[in-house]
């Protein structure tokens, strides 16, 4: 009656075991098949789930605490940061473009991710990878909700924040970073790990992350660093999830090797050319540059994807097929791209500019191999006109990338003088590709790719007909105003004026007082 | 003394976001809003998913509920992240306190046999029902369409996780590893728990995510956990000298009035849209709560024995009444 429990001491392995995996049990009443029908027809084969090892042990309750200690500080420093004029600290507005790209294309792939990992954390049938595939899910949308809430602020201020919502669906260049999001939710469960738990989180979250908030934080940006400081421990689980999903996937059958291996092949690739928005932000947006792309490709890119890849050798696994072409890109890309966002500056709800003479010295020195042989002239050359009065720009429609969504701006990978164009056929169309990874990616999915919506051609299609203002109208961008160059914008105006109030005893007059 | 520091005053060029203004006007938006509005993608997207062509990424057409516009769905505790996270966090700490006064001071080993084992034999098999009710509620995040409606699905999802491991940690606190044993034997086997697994089961294979809604959060958890926490734990172990237990139960029944009241703003705003809605619900609502009755019978019975019957009775008369109040009459 009044015995004792004897208590066996338990590891926290096995304790977390029994909070976790073992609340699972092997349905009677509906087929297993029925409960998770998405878990077999990409291929992979699984023969034990119970051979997944935990990648991190976290209860709910640790959770909460540990999350709700982080939110507390950050919305501390963001509501300080609001209310003490904060965005006057930064080294310059045009460093703005940068958060506006991110807030426009990247914040809502946080969301997209986030339902994604709910779906997968649904439909895997192991516990061990449902919790922590569902912890991933609430964390995404932790990420959405800071960054949104991190640029709030400079959205009451400065230009081309406003209409994010829209332009994440309808504006050209956020197609480039959804298309990613939208290709991994519409692949299996399996399939979605590769591309977002092991390529995006592991391979390349380094990339994107490390540099743009140290560039946050050279730049005087003390929101957006606060919400890089806060998410580092999230994005640290993140990564230990992708991997251990894809050491799992490997070790439960070696028929799971070639499909793994195709599918980092293509994310790696996607990934790759996603970044390369990251890049330009890097070499062209930061007025305080922390390191050129370049340099952060070598830490980030070559240094930890050599030493991953190693390690995943013993599984069979060689690295991505693609490997060489994106060192060979690495010196050509962040200007292909800044160059194709100033002449099509018109279409874009950031500004862009021409570096400066000291600026354009920086490149040089930092990519002895491309700057003045290739990109100095056309800066140069463009520079000219604008001195004229009459600044380049280009009205006609660029040709997209079927895979990628990008303006096929890209050299090839020999010969750095020659566009790189692929073509293909495929049940009697055309279609254009900005290299041979993305027409690969096609061909090995052509019913797939084939759907892709393509954001130029909608400027011709209802309800734009090719009239460029109706098409700014549907995509919210206010002309004169959100695009255009950087010298002579509203924002630099404003800065500046805000910034000799905050700095000096001047009564200049802003833009914003009218 | 009130005293105004001064700070340079900028006029702000804009009070929010367009989306924002559109929705609520030319006025700053609160965190809430702008966390949760129109943050899911809605148009061009790309691909139609692999795993079923049939739908698109994002659908409203996998419920046979019609909604003109899914933001019109909101959550009446404003949960966002941060403040979801800081209210669980605060609850936290309270559980904490309460495992902690119970195991420091022997008070797990003090209940009488019987309600030691009525508490067992109640509690622990439920830590396999919440991890239902946590997949069923991963489900309508993942595939539920619209943020004001789906977002808090995922959290009420981890807090199925957060109660599942709270019932386990009871049970190992009044009973060790065994009690976590007996009671996966009673769910797998037990006479008085098949119905209960069943009807999980059966929620398992529901692919429509606001059918799920009802099932789930609507008609199980809203008969089970007054017969449960309320009932047996608070009133009947409660005054046989077994409150150890409902201390260990606070977050539970503290957890289900909180979210009762959004389970309702949702059932109301979306009964109020159209007749159709209001028809379909009033189906949902009469099928699957008719079968939870008897899915919990057996459960409560093990608590209340020849009481039980009349319990549950009063429990779906309850249901029936708290329903009404959203517009659902059945």
């Amino acid at each position: 009656m009044d015995a004792k429990v004897n208590r066996k001491k338990l590891g926290l392995k096995e304790k977390y075991k029994l909070l976790t995996r073992d609340l699972g049990w092997e349905p009677s009443y509906h087929a297993k098949e029925k409960i998770f029908p998405y878990a077999t027809y990409e291929g992979i084969k699984i023969h034990d789930w119970d051979k997944w090892e935990d990648p991190f042990r976290l209860t709910m309750d640790s959770y909460w605490k540990y999350q709700a200690e982080k939110e507390r500080k950050f919305y501390a420093i963001i509501d300080a940061h609001a209310q003490n004029n904060g965005h006057l600290n930064l080294t310059d507005a045009r460093y703005l473009s940068a958060l506006k790209i991110f807030l426009q294309a990247i914040s809502p792939g946080e969301y997209a991710a986030s339902k994604g990992f709910a779906r997968v954390g649904r439909e895997f049938p192991g516990v061990g990878t449902q919790v922590a595939c569902q912890m991933q899910a609430i964390d995404e949308i932790r990420h959405a909700q800071t960054q949104i809430h991190a640029m709030s602020n400079y959205n009451r201020f400065y230009n081309g924040f406003h209409a994010f919502a829209q332009q994440r669906d309808r504006i050209w260049y956020t197609s480039v970073a959804r298309s990613f999001f939208d290709d991994a939710m519409s692949a299996g469960p399996f399939e979605f790990m590769i591309a977002i738990g092991f390529s995006f989180e592991y391979v390349l979250t380094n990339l994107l992350f490390v540099p743009f908030m140290s560039g946050a934080a050279y730049n005087g940006d003390m929101a957006t660093v606060t919400f890089g400081f806060s998410a580092q421990s999230d994005e640290a689980r993140h990564m230990t999830l992708g991997l251990e999903c894809i050491k799992f996937m490997l070790e439960q059958d070696p028929a799971n090797l070639p499909i793994i291996q195709s599918w980092i092949d293509k994310w790696f690739w996607r990934g790759f050319r996603l970044l390369g928005l990251v890049g330009t932000m890097m070499d062209y947006m930061l007025p305080k540059r922390v390191m050129s792309w370049r340099e952060a490709w070598d830490i980030y890119g070559v240094a930890n994807g050599t030493a991953l890849f190693k390690d995943l050798a013993r599984y069979g696994i060689r690295p991505p097929k693609s490997w060489d072409d994106a060192e060979a890109g690495i010196d050509h890309m962040s200007h292909q791209f800044m160059l194709g966002f100033y002449q099509w500056s018109f279409g874009t709800c950031f500004h862009s500019w021409i570096p400066s003479d000291e600026d354009m010295a920086w490149l040089a020195e930092k990519y002895p191999k491309s700057f003045n042989q290739y990109y100095l002239p056309r800066w140069q050359h463009i520079k000219k006109l604008a001195e004229a009065g009459t600044p380049f720009k280009n009205f006609g429609v660029a040709k997209l990338c079927q895979t990628c969504q990008l303006p096929t701006v890209f050299t090839e990978p020999d010969e750095a003088s020659l566009l790189c164009h692929r073509e293909g056929d495929y049940k009697g169309e055309k279609y254009h590709y900005c290299s041979d990874h993305c027409k690969e990616i096609f061909d090995n999915e052509p019913e797939k790719y084939i759907q892709s919506w393509l954001p130029l051609p909608q400027l011709f299609q209802a309800p734009n007909f090719g009239d460029i203002g109706a098409w700014m109208a549907w995509v919210d961008l206010k002309d004169g105003i959100d695009n255009g160059d950087y010298v002579g914008s509203q924002d630099e105006a404003n800065f500046q004026a805000w910034r000799g109030l905050a700095t000096s005893n001047s009564n200049a007059q802003a833009q914003g007082e009218q | 003394m009130h005293i105004d520091l001064r700070t340079i005053s900028i006029k702000p060029q804009r009070q929010a976001f367009d989306h924002l203004i559109r929705r609520f006007g030319d006025k700053q938006a609160s965190r809430y809003q702008e966390g949760s509005y129109d943050i899911q993608a809605v148009e061009n997207l790309h691909y139609r998913p692999t795993w079923d062509p049939d739908q698109a990424l994002y659908d409203e057409g996998i419920t046979r509920i019609v909604m003109q516009d899914w933001y019109a769905i909101k959550d009446p505790r404003q949960f966002y992240y941060s403040t979801y996270t800081l209210t669980r966090a605060r609850q936290q700490e309270t559980t904490e306190a309460n495992f902690n006064f119970v195991e420091t001071r022997g008070l797990g080993d003090m209940l009488p046999e019987n309600l030691r084992q009525i508490a067992l034999n109640v509690l622990v098999p439920l830590r396999h029902a919440a991890w239902g009710a946590n997949m069923n509620n991963t489900f309508i995040c993942g595939y539920g369409y619209g943020t004001t409606f789906t977002q808090p699905c995922m959290y009420h999802a981890t807090d199925h996780l957060g109660i599942a491991q709270y019932l386990s940690r009871l049970g190992l606190l009044l009973g060790d590893t065994e009690a976590l044993d007996k009671g996966k034997a009673a769910w797998m086997e037990g006479e008085a728990w098949q119905p209960m697994r069943r009807y999980l089961e059966d929620c398992l294979v529901v692919r429509d995510p606001f059918e799920l809604f009802v099932a789930q959060n609507a008609a199980l958890d809203g008969l089970l956990y007054p017969l449960i926490y309320e009932r047996i734990v608070d009133d009947y172990l409660s005054t046989q000298g077994g409150s150890a237990v409902a201390m260990l139960c606070q977050f539970m029944n503290d957890w289900f009035d909180e979210t009762s009241k959004w389970i309702d703003a949702v059932l109301k705003t979306v009964a109020a849209e159209s007749s159709a809605n209001r028809a379909q619900l009033e189906i949902w609502t009469a099928q699957h709560s008719e079968k939870a009755a008897k899915a919990v019978l057996p459960v409560v019975r093990l608590g209340l024995a020849d009481e039980a019957d009349d319990a549950v009775v009063e429990a779906l008369a309850a249901f029936k009444a708290r329903m009404k109040k959203t517009g659902i009459a059945f």
